[in-house]
């Protein structure tokens, strides 16, 4: 991997970048984690809200057991110890947004121990550019309400709509060493909480958001210190911040000065990052067990439904498609990032009962055609005018000879704009392709009989002239006819 | 027949149900003694309005033949740590001054679903955090007891629940609810010479009561006997979901059950509790209890809880650092009092409200709690006191190998008076000494008025029993109550 | 160990309680006197010993994920010191 190895040239020398990951990801769930209320995005201010999540005195939490068990799903997905002990601990601190006064997470018993996540730097060829990022931890904690600044002019304004929602804090090793890797590590991450349906990965709504621990080394040298830099919340934010810290680091270094241990904030109208008004208690969090709520005990039976309710995951799906169906390692890994595009083209394949017959034509079809228009009408899989099935008959048309490749374009666009079946549009358009000998050959005929020059001069080897009678046969018949059949015909007549 | 007002739990139900008065005359009755006990201090808030509807409830019930509530027409004073809906709820604290709750914490429910009625909020330690009633914001509660020497010194009625003890000794409420965090409850019981009961720590929800110290926290009864104290726990107990700690268990007829033949108990006399300088009054009271409960067919063993003299300590890191967290909610955001200097940031208002809304004795447990979970000393306080709380746990397990019960003096000295201690903390947390160790063990405990000391003031004797056997608990307790005679009570001077 | 002004001081920061001088003078002997008498558990050897997690054997419950509470802003608000439009109001924050 030399050849992308990420470095700041630095006036003494060389710079390694080492990043860590917080990433939370908002859990799906219909209710709180530790109250009745909803977590419905978009609602009114204070109307998602309990007394639970007001922190009004004498309230209690109480568990959603949803949140636990796709907590222990998404452990199970990335080859994670799962701790069937863990516990609640109370984070300290004050601000407008934590009512309680402290958030409920787990510091010392995470739900959730050390796993892997597969990435990879090429899209195109995964395998031959993969990397193992460990996971440190997973842990289950609450999320806190929002604050608007812009609304009054001396006041801020406190919605805890938000507050109390469940995450799960995934916490990576310092194992990235480029923009580049944090990014596909967000991005396969993001893929698998989306195929285990753990979190919507949607990252504009908040429902995902970053940590980046950010600090240089000389190469192979001592770990520097680092800074953390939060809530950033989209993947190009994220290789911006790493790249913009990884660089003021090394400034600073040069310059003669240290890095600060601190929390920054990273402004993406200006594209920097800047220290967070330093407290001078925050990392004084105080933790200690929560004692409202007793230790998590998970049973071996919770564990294994668990596991027995996990889907096939991209990497395990990637490699079928590759070694049982038969797709280029491109398709392959195009068509399993998003779980959604992966359940789409496997749909599609259930209409066949021999789907590695078609699965190649089917993985370029959908990589290319349907890809093409669902990205030029700005839609996303789900919501594609063309269902698997519709595509499947479409496909089958083809595959058959009914139409041809070029008409099959011709068809799907119709289908776009119609919402037709395939079937009904070539037979109402009359784009059926002839494949029947005897008309193709009169035609054909026809075509020498106008051009006798010209089968002359084919004749004595002027071989380039082949295109030309296919190309005035299929004119005659408006380019309906078999081409493999006429081809085929051709060749027979001119000898 | 008894004067209504000097009627506890039972003997209203009875009267009641026996139609020789009416609910509505028994609420009356005290919302009289509540209007005249101004002088105790006692009430933060009078809601004569609620008992009066909960009394013509009863009586509308039994005209219409409708079976009663076991509470049904006894009105009861409410310390003001359980949020009541629609009713100031302070904590004793001004940081909670104007806060009325929208919600009815679990055990008033429970308690006004049982037929009982409110006639107020009882004044307390501010956030239940005292053991003389001195720490309330809004003035002490004064004893309604006055030492024989004929001094009229004002007396501490005992704490936290203070408000609720004095009520009840005065017979200005046939009962009332307290709640124990390391003897909040027996204590003022033993102090005025009341009946007072920590359940299994579990038994009643905590939901809507004011947290001072959760893994401690535990509600109970007040009242004049043992029958009357598990009358009202059976209505307060039972399992609630909205509490991760509360017990799913089925809340026992302890009623029924009570009796006072303790043939084939042992009760245990643990060593360690014969502490220095205990005074000889104390110590002959609980010989005298070992008498007793002999007399009531038990064993009597001698046992031993190693552990028992780190038992304050532990306490009193493991609450205040619980407590500083509990009590982070009360920032002037939501409720209550907010304190805004001028020009003042979020934080700056923070501290401000925080140092204006708190008392001295909350600060001081606040700065304890933040100092003992502060980064490089969370181990060596916290984590080492939660270890010694296991041993103490572990000693009181051991003890049940050789005794059903142990048998204790309540407090190491009778009531003392208004101001004597206030100035050093250490002193008064001394005051807990029998009663934190069980506390800590989540076990269920009761004082039970024994005896007077030489100044005619109330000296209780407390009981402790295995996790869920409060009848145990209950039926020794009632052999004490049967035997010791206890009838003094204090001289109506206010 | 024994806790100076400074530290009190400090205590009060972490806290959120503006104390005043005369308070945290007060406090540096209170403390000291409170801390250096819990200091005694010191004493116990804890070394094969966990901590207390439950103190009466019980087990965390889980509640079923449906949505049960909430849209009762009314009451939410009914305590609010200062509420606007629907939020709690508090002094401008800078972040």
């Amino acid at each position: 991997m030399t050849e992308s190895t990420y470095r700041i040239q630095g006036g003494t020398g060389e710079w390694e970048v080492v990043i860590g990951l917080e990433v939370h990801a908002q859990i799906t769930s219909e209710s709180k984690l530790f109250s009745g209320a909803s977590t419905e995005f978009g609602a009114e201010p204070n109307t998602q809200v309990s007394l639970v999540d007001a922190a009004m005195p004498g309230m209690l939490p109480t568990l959603n057991a949803e949140c636990v068990r796709q907590a222990v799903r998404t452990g199970l997905a990335i080859d994670a110890q799962i701790n069937k002990y863990s516990r609640f601990d109370r984070k300290n601190y004050f601000y407008a947004d934590l009512p309680q006064g402290y958030q409920i997470s787990q510091l010392y018993h995470p739900i959730v121990g050390e796993g892997v996540i597969q990435i990879s730097l090429d899209e195109k060829d995964p395998d031959a550019h993969g990397k193992v990022i460990g996971v440190e931890r997973i842990h289950i904690e609450q999320d806190a309400g929002k604050l608007m600044h812009d609304q009054h002019p001396t006041m801020s304004y406190v919605d805890l709509n938000r507050c109390g929602v469940a995450l799960m804090e995934i916490v990576s090793k310092p194992d990235m060493t480029s923009p580049k890797e944090a990014a596909a590590y967000v991005r396969k991450l993001r893929s698998i909480l989306r195929y285990v349906g753990s979190c919507d990965g949607n990252m504009e709504q908040g429902s995902m958001r970053a940590d980046v621990n950010v600090s240089v080394r000389k190469p192979g040298g001592e770990l520097g210190t680092r800074t953390e830099t939060k809530n950033v919340n989209s993947m190009r934010f994220i290789q911006a911040v790493i790249e913009y810290e990884a660089q003021r680091q090394v400034d600073v270094i040069e310059d003669g000065g240290t890095v600060v241990q601190e929390t920054r904030l990273f402004d993406p109208d200006k594209g920097e990052t800047r220290s967070m008004r330093s407290k001078e208690d925050a990392h004084d969090y105080r933790y200690f067990p929560d004692p409202d709520l007793l230790p998590l005990e998970l049973e071996d039976d919770f564990i294994f439904d668990c596991k027995a309710s996990l889907p096939e995951l991209p990497d395990e799906k990637r490699a079928r498609y590759k070694n049982v169906l038969g797709l280029s390692a491109y398709n392959a890994a195009v068509l399993t990032a998003e779980h959604e595009t992966a359940l789409w083209f496997e749909e599609l394949l259930e209409t066949t009962d021999e789907p590695e017959k078609i699965a190649s034509s089917a993985a370029n079809w959908v990589t290319s055609e349907l890809f093409g228009a669902l990205n030029r009408m700005g839609l996303s899989i789900e919501n594609s005018p063309v269902s698997p099935a519709q595509a499947a008959e479409l496909l089958g048309l083809v595959a058959d000879g009914t139409i041809s490749g070029k008409i099959a374009k011709q068809v799907f666009e119709i289908m776009l704009e119609t919402g037709d079946g395939a079937k009904k549009i070539v037979e109402e358009q009359g784009l059926k392709q002839e494949s029947d000998t005897g008309a193709i050959e009169k035609v054909i005929a026809d075509v020498m009989a106008a051009n006798e020059d010209k089968v002359a001069q084919y004749r004595d080897g002027k071989d380039k002239l082949f295109g030309f009678f296919v190309g005035q046969t299929m004119k005659a018949m408006q380019g309906k006819a078999n081409p493999q059949v006429v081809n085929e015909l051709l060749k027979k007549t001119l000898g | 027949m008894t004067a209504i007002f000097e009627m506890g739990i039972a003997d209203i139900r009875s009267g009641i149900a026996d139609g020789d008065f009416t609910a509505k005359e028994v609420a009356e009755t005290f919302i009289a003694r509540v209007s005249a006990a101004k002088p105790l201090n006692a009430f933060l808030v009078e809601t004569p309005d609620h008992a009066l509807a909960s009394a013509e409830a009863a009586d509308k019930a039994k005209a219409n033949g409708e079976a009663l509530g076991k509470m049904a027409g006894v009105p009861i004073g409410m310390k003001d740590l359980f949020c009541t809906e629609g009713v100031p709820t302070t904590a004793a604290s001004l940081i909670l001054e104007g806060f009325t709750p929208q919600y009815e914490s679990t055990v008033s429910s429970n308690l006004f679903k049982a037929g009982a009625g409110m006639l107020g909020k009882l004044n307390m330690d501010q956030f239940a955090m005292g053991s003389s009633n001195e720490t309330s914001a809004f003035g002490n509660v004064i004893s309604p007891w006055r030492r024989n020497d004929g001094g009229n010194a004002d007396l501490a009625p005992g704490g936290s629940s203070g408000g609720s003890a004095a009520v009840v000794s005065g017979r200005i409420a046939p009962a009332a609810t307290g709640t124990d965090t390391g003897g909040s409850i027996r204590q003022p019981a033993a102090f005025t010479g009341i009946t007072g009961f920590k359940p299994t720590y579990g038994r009643c929800s905590r939901w809507g009561t004011i947290a001072f110290a959760s893994s401690l926290d535990q509600a109970g009864p007040m009242a004049h006997d043992v029958r009357d104290c598990a009358i009202m726990l059976e209505s307060m107990a039972g399992f609630d979901a909205k509490d991760s700690t509360s017990l799913d268990l089925p809340v026992p007829d302890w009623e029924a059950a009570l009796n006072s033949n303790l043939a084939g108990k042992k009760i245990g006399i643990p060593k360690e509790y014969r502490v220095d300088n205990m005074p000889a009054e104390i110590d002959a009271l609980w010989q005298k209890g070992i008498e007793m409960l002999k007399d009531a067919g038990a064993t009597i063993v001698d046992v031993s809880l190693p552990h028992t003299k780190y038992a304050l300590p532990a306490y009193y890191i493991i609450a205040p650092a619980e407590a500083s967290s509990n009590l982070s909610r009360y920032d002037g955001v939501r409720y209550g009092l907010r304190d805004l200097p001028d020009g003042a940031g979020l934080q700056d208002m923070y501290a401000a409200t925080r140092e204006a809304g708190f008392g001295p004795e909350v600060k001081r447990r606040i700065m304890i709690g933040t100092y003992v979970l502060s980064a490089g000393y969370y181990d060596a306080y916290y984590t080492q006191a939660q270890k010694v709380r296991t041993l103490i746990s572990q000693d009181f397990d051991k003890a049940w190998n050789s005794c059903d019960l142990l048998l204790t003096p309540t407090a190491p000295s009778a009531a003392f008076g208004l101001g004597e201690k206030s100035d050093d903390p250490l002193a008064m947390y001394l005051n807990d000494v029998f009663t934190v160790p069980s506390s800590l063990a989540g076990l269920p405990a009761m004082s039970v008025p024994a005896g007077l000391d030489g100044k005619g003031l109330p000296l209780g004797l407390q009981i402790i029993g295995k996790a869920l056997d409060e009848q145990s608990v209950f039926n020794a307790g009632l052999a004490i109550e049967e035997r010791a005679g206890f009838v003094a009570k204090p001289e109506q001077w206010w | 160990m024994s806790i100076d002004k400074e530290t009190v001081k400090k205590i009060a920061s972490l806290s959120r309680i503006a104390i005043t001088e005369a308070e945290a003078d007060a406090f540096v002997p209170e403390l000291n006197q409170i801390l250096g008498w819990v200091e005694q558990l010191g004493e116990v050897d804890c070394s094969k010993v966990e901590p207390m997690t439950a103190v009466i054997p019980n087990k965390l419950r889980l509640r079923e994920d449906v949505v049960t509470d909430g849209a009762i802003r009314d009451k939410i608000l009914a305590n609010a010191p200062v509420a606007e439009h629907g939020f709690f109001a508090v002094p401008k924050v800078i972040e």
